[in-house]
């Protein structure tokens, strides 16, 4: 492994660290006592006194902090307000709800977006380059909510081909992971113009061409495999937006995802999901990028960071 | 840069480089025109509006677009052309705000980070790495959940979350400067090390600020819609573009002018700071 992928997996556990450390604050800087908010509104004062010793909430704070810590690398993310189920329990039924579709919507943005972007490169200031730079500034300034009302409202409400909401069948899929892929359709094909446009004009495809290879083999062996890096790194870097788009697009269609579960928890005040569900959404998005990293040393070894 | 390579390069002729001119100054053009737009409506809200913005006229609910009403009616019977410019000034104000709490906090934490470097250094940018570490909309719920749902705490949760990147814009510029010869010359000169963050080194990334800030601009006005169109920022009745589009997604198929209009407001001004932005990033930068 090189070196500088060794300094990032130093610096991993001390993000994670800096980031547990902020949730947890989080919930300490809340108003109100979080013992009287488990026991519930009409709970004896007993009761609630008795809660916040079976919470250690008597104790100090860094001790309450490594309890937290270590509970939450165990597996254990509390319970929840709002079901009395634990956190855990909650967060694995929603996970695979939204590892699918943004499996969905990220199939989309890749394929789409690889293959707008070259166009784009090969035919530059010719109509497939105006047609994609227009949709990549476009698709980046659209509101994701906006296009699905509007989705909803033609093909679903009107027309009634697709269903409203809900999930299910894979015509539930079509509509959400359209709208949660524009945003990074826009940016992958953006990166990948720009990228292949840098390549193309090197020296080794002038060379590549000059040798007699066909275009088709000199833009997909030669160029293309060149212009991944960037392309490979801004797909990484999107998947935290992606996650937030999520939040969104879910909310919206009423898919039974992590991002809605994250909604709807606010909206009852239930801290303990909120907090785990962040947690769980964070730590994703540190390993995902980490894992774009590696892959990126994997496609080019001459990269070396310092 | 571009002079140079101009001159050098036989290939670049005079055509070609007043081209490259003029599309580089169409970008700020564009973006500019937009831009412009938007704060025109929100400046003539008063004097552009066929009816008072908050004025309930039940009568005359969930009406299509006529001579009366250009963008037709909501629910509440309240004018939506009327709403969507008054919900300029609020984006605006959301843009003012988020960006200029993100620039206050940010850019004293990168110069520092930069200039002094060391432990101070390293505890900012580990500060920095984590907030980053979060999606801006994950982090954004999770402070609002604790503040409370609101326009002003959403703002502050926004900033929040757009600090790093003004932390890590201006600490790289800060580095890229202290070994500047004419930095090292004044440090040789006796010049203090406070002396040297805002004469030398914070005169020159105000360029770059400017253009990040103008590309934050949309990414403020999009997360702020997008939150309080889940409820967590403007309540109603504000006429917060979001929040105006939250109220329309009761009426998909009655009426879909409710978040038509609001959205398409979104989408121009978010194209215009991204035009505007991108324009003048090249302007900066004639590498890319």
């Amino acid at each position: 492994m090189p070196i500088y992928l060794l300094k990032k997996l130093v610096t991993l556990p001390l993000i994670l660290l800096g980031v547990s450390l902020l949730v947890f604050v989080a919930l300490r800087a809340l108003p109100g006592d979080p013992a009287r908010l488990m026991a519930g509104p009409e709970a004896p004062q007993e009761a609630v006194d008795a809660m916040r010793v079976r919470l250690g909430l008597d104790d100090p704070l860094p001790l309450q902090y490594l309890r937290f810590a270590g509970a939450a690398l165990g597996g254990d993310l509390g319970t929840s307000i709002r079901s009395g189920r634990p956190v855990t329990v909650e967060i694995a039924e929603r996970l695979p709800k939204t590892i699918s579709l943004a499996l969905v919507a990220y199939g989309i943005a890749i394929s789409v977006g690889l293959s707008a972007g070259m166009a784009a490169a090969v035919n530059r200031n010719r109509w497939p380059d105006q047609a994609t730079m227009l949709f990549a500034i476009a698709g980046a300034s659209i509101a994701n909510f906006w296009l699905a009302l509007l989705a909803m409202n033609y093909f679903a409400v009107e027309l009634g081909w697709l269903p409203l909401m809900g999930s299910g069948t894979w015509k539930h899929y079509i509509m959400p992971a359209i709208t949660l892929a524009v945003m990074p359709t826009a940016v992958i094909a953006r990166m990948t113009r720009a990228s292949m446009i840098e390549v193309v004009g090197q020296d080794y495809i002038r060379t590549a061409r000059a040798k007699g290879l066909p275009e088709r083999v000199v833009m997909r062996k030669h160029a293309l495999r060149n212009a991944l890096v960037p392309i490979v790194t801004i797909i990484g870097l999107n998947f935290g937006s992606m996650l937030g788009g999520a939040v969104v697009t879910e909310s919206v269609f009423n898919w039974p995802g992590l991002g809605r579960l994250l909604v709807d928890s606010v909206r009852f005040r239930d801290y303990p999901t909120v907090q785990g569900v962040t947690l769980v959404a964070v730590t994703a998005v540190v390993m995902m990028n980490f894992l774009a990293e590696m892959l990126i040393a994997a496609i080019n070894p001459r990269i070396r960071f310092d | 840069m571009t002079e140079i390579t101009a001159t050098l390069a036989p290939t670049d002729s005079k055509a070609r480089r007043r081209r490259r001119w003029l599309s580089r100054r169409r970008s700020i053009f564009i973006g500019g025109l937009l831009v412009g737009l938007v704060l025109l409506a929100a400046i003539l809200a008063p004097l552009l509006s066929p009816a008072d913005p908050y004025e309930q006229v039940l009568s005359d609910a969930l009406l299509p677009p006529s001579w009366d009403h250009p963008f037709g009616t909501d629910d509440n019977g309240r004018d939506l052309l009327a709403r969507v410019l008054y919900g300029a000034r609020l984006s605006l104000l959301e843009v003012v705000v988020g960006v200029g709490l993100a620039v206050l906090v940010g850019v004293p934490l990168g110069l520092a980070a930069g200039t002094i470097g060391g432990l101070v250094d390293q505890v900012i940018m580990w500060t920095m790495d984590v907030l980053f570490a979060f999606p801006g909309v994950v982090l954004a719920i999770l402070i609002v959940s604790i503040l409370g749902p609101g326009l002003f705490n959403l703002l502050i949760a926004i900033a929040i979350f757009s600090v790093p990147v003004y932390a890590r814009l201006m600490r790289n510029v800060a580095l890229g400067l202290k070994s500047m010869d004419y930095v090292e010359a004044a440090r040789a000169l006796g010049a203090s090390t406070p002396r040297i963050m805002f004469d030398h080194i914070l005169r020159n990334a105000l360029g770059p600020v400017i253009v990040q800030s103008t590309l934050t601009a949309g990414t403020v006005v999009l997360s702020a819609a997008s939150l309080s169109f889940l409820g967590m920022g403007a309540q109603p009745p504000m006429p917060e573009w979001g929040a105006m589009m939250s109220d329309g997604r009761n009426y998909l198929g009655v009426n879909i002018y409710m978040s038509l209009f609001p959205g398409l407001a979104i989408m121009l001004t978010v194209l215009g700071f991204n035009i505007l932005g991108d324009g003048l990033r090249d302007l900066l930068d004639p590498r890319s």
